[in-house]
């Protein structure tokens, strides 16, 4: 069976394998060919022209950014649908306002442009944004509570790096110090906390999934949000498993730093997260939200401290942990807020 | 605040301004028995026009324009009004008068389908400030889509012995009448998105026309303003006038006003009324005048009268 198989793909002689080569070639290009022409005729002889009906385009505008300033209101809008659009005039709070458009003119298919609107806004009300393209169509974008968007300045930079590291350095930390009490807990006091921590993953992960998808049914459409956010997912686990699984099931000191590695990510969306909302202005970060980050990160600490426990790793692998597992969400700060 | 930009008055084939003072007084010719036979001729027409800065409506308009012709007749003339539906819909022209059954311009009575033909006839009574809109189904639509239009009547002095100077000031042509300053105000909106409720108002169909290009008044000589409200979607609308009072004319169906020295009156989809006021003592400058519903003045129905000294 083997054999009669191998000898069909196989080529016996030097001579056939030149044509066989070009028959190949020949047998990419033909139906590519093909393919070309479909498209050539399609635009050529227009037979969709019997279709159009008069509808106007399909128009979609996505609100990405609002930034609210001294100077008033800024958004960001990315233009999606079958043609490019004109924004005519805006409305804020059901009152047509002056505004200037940058880049001005239509806005070509997923293109952006910025809206200034020299609104003076209230600080702690509400606002609501529509945007009347020049078929009439409406986009309306709500802004819950108007709070100045914070300046990207230095000391920002040093508060957010501190938040940061409250929320994604200390907790790893002080999970981590829990190391020489661990050691005597015992199998089945270690495996209450393990389960803890699992169930808590396990949570965060059902948690975290929905509020992608939510985030991503918000993105404009060109982005195709939702099966992004499976990709991204399937493929960062798939990455981390083949880098953790590389030279065998992982156990001890390198369980532990995969396991760290894992939590730096999770911390690094969770930077990204508190940054991201303090650029959108909807940083109503309360004292008990950051600490609420910073309580459930600690059980992340206890989760790489269970592998090493039956080993005494040097005292510098772990600083190395935390600042593996913790680290990211500072940078995650600074990125989002920069964003 | 306001729109930004400008509305091309070119391609939408009609002025906000010249619209003011745009009277369609048809052509007259005598019938056997004496009387003054008044026709006019209105097509129904769909047209795309850009009701404020940049943002185009489909409308259904009579002869082209939104609002309609502003009709104008005198009390007791008979009057005749050719339609033709040359648009996509069936249309009609329905008059506030008095008119027979036959001639309501309702389903089943003057309501004519595409490239159809109709003559409305009746006797211009009673005199006043009135309108005339489409009555085909589905209503709102009809009328939110642009077809509407003023419909005066000026009373004949003959009739009104008592309040003869009075009627003659009203009567358009006569040389009392020529002292005023007379415009024709509809207010209107458009639901630019087709959800129930309206994105743009004005007056006169282009937002902030006469806030951008205010309206000139002569000091010395009195106004007069043949107001109509057609706003679809929201039950009320207004008319407020900024350093000044005047007299009210409820339905423009007496020569005496209704209401006297008011600043502010209100009105419902398919009333209207006629305001007189001076600026005779008053300073020359800018005048404000908008509803007092704050959303429609801030959504485009806002405009300024430039009060002027007589430049002879």
């Amino acid at each position: 069976m083997t054999d009669i198989a191998r000898s069909s793909v196989e080529p016996v002689a030097g001579a056939p394998v030149a044509r066989r080569g070009r028959a190949y070639l020949l047998w990419i290009v033909v139906p590519l060919a093909v393919l070309g022409l479909a498209i050539a005729w399609l635009v050529a002889a227009d037979p969709l022209s019997g279709f159009r009906n008069g509808a106007p385009p399909v128009e979609k505008l996505t609100f990405e950014r609002t930034i609210l300033g001294t100077d008033g209101i800024r958004l960001l809008l990315r233009a999606g649908g079958s043609e490019p659009m004109t924004i005519a005039q805006v409305q804020v709070d059901d009152a047509y306002w002056q505004f200037t458009q940058d880049p001005p003119g239509a806005i070509a298919r997923s293109g952006t442009v910025w809206i200034h609107l020299p609104f003076p806004w209230v600080v702690g009300e509400a606002h609501a944004i529509r945007v009347v393209t020049n078929t009439g169509a409406t986009f309306d974008h709500e802004i819950p509570v108007a709070v100045p968007t914070p300046t990207r300045d230095s000391l920002s930079f040093v508060s957010q790096g501190l938040l940061g590291a409250f929320v994604g350095l200390l907790p790893v930390a002080i999970g981590l110090m829990f190391y020489p009490v661990l050691r005597g807990v015992g199998r089945n006091g270690m495996n209450f906390l393990l389960a803890l921590t699992v169930g808590l993953l396990a949570f965060l992960l059902i948690d975290a999934f929905g509020d992608a998808l939510e985030l991503a049914g918000e993105a404009a459409a060109i982005f195709q949000g939702p099966v992004m956010v499976v990709l991204v997912a399937a493929a960062s686990f798939l990455l981390l498993m083949a880098v953790g699984r590389r030279q065998g099931t992982p156990s001890g000191l390198a369980l532990a730093t995969f396991i760290a590695l894992g939590i730096g990510l999770h911390n690094l969306g969770e930077g990204l997260a508190i940054g991201a909302s303090f650029a959108a202005g909807a940083a109503g970060l309360g004292t008990f939200l950051v600490l609420g980050f910073t309580l459930h990160n600690i059980t992340e600490g206890i989760g790489i401290a269970a592998p090493i426990l039956k080993i005494r790793p040097p005292l510098w692998s772990f600083a190395g942990l935390t600042l593996l597992a913790g680290g990211p969400a500072v940078i995650g700060l600074w990125i989002g807020s920069l964003a | 605040m306001i729109t930004v930009g400008d509305v091309d008055n070119e391609r939408n084939g009609f002025d906000p301004s010249a619209m003011l003072t745009d009277w369609e007084t048809g052509t007259v010719s005598e019938l056997p028995d004496g009387r003054t036979l008044r026709t006019f001729e209105v097509t129904a027409e769909d047209k795309e026009i850009e009701i404020a800065p940049g943002i185009m409506f489909p409308a259904w308009t009579y002869n082209g324009r939104v609002p309609g012709p502003a009709l104008r007749a005198t009390e007791g003339e008979r009057l005749k009004i050719v339609f033709r539906n040359y648009g996509s819909h069936p249309h009609s022209m329905h008059f506030h008068g008095i008119h027979a059954a036959r001639m309501d311009g309702v389903p089943g009575a003057g309501l004519i389908g595409p490239g159809e033909e109709f003559v409305y006839e009746f006797d211009a009574k009673p005199f006043g400030c009135h309108l005339y809109h489409c009555h085909a189904l589905p209503l709102k639509r009809h009328i939110h889509k642009g077809m509407y239009g003023a419909f005066v009547i000026d009373p004949d002095p003959a009739r009104h012995p008592e309040h003869e100077t009075v009627a003659r000031s009203r009567q358009l042509g006569t040389p009392e009448n020529a002292g005023w300053q007379e415009f024709v105000m509809v207010m209107n909106a458009f639901d630019t998105n087709f959800d129930g409720e309206n994105e743009v108002y004005a007056v006169n169909t282009v937002a902030h026309a006469y806030a951008k290009q205010p309206i000139r008044l002569e000091r010395e000589r009195p106004v007069r303003i043949y107001l109509v409200n057609v706003v679809e979607f929201d039950p009320i609308n207004s008319f407020h006038l900024h350093g000044n009072f005047f007299n009210y004319f409820d339905q423009g169906t007496t020569l005496t006003p209704t209401l006297q020295t008011v600043d502010l009156i209100t009105q419902c989809q398919a009333e209207r009324g006629i305001l007189e006021f001076a600026f005779k003592e008053h300073e020359p400058g800018l005048y404000m005048f908008h509803p007092h519903q704050s959303e429609f003045t801030e959504l485009g129905w806002v405009g300024m009268f430039d009060v002027v000294e007589a430049v002879s």
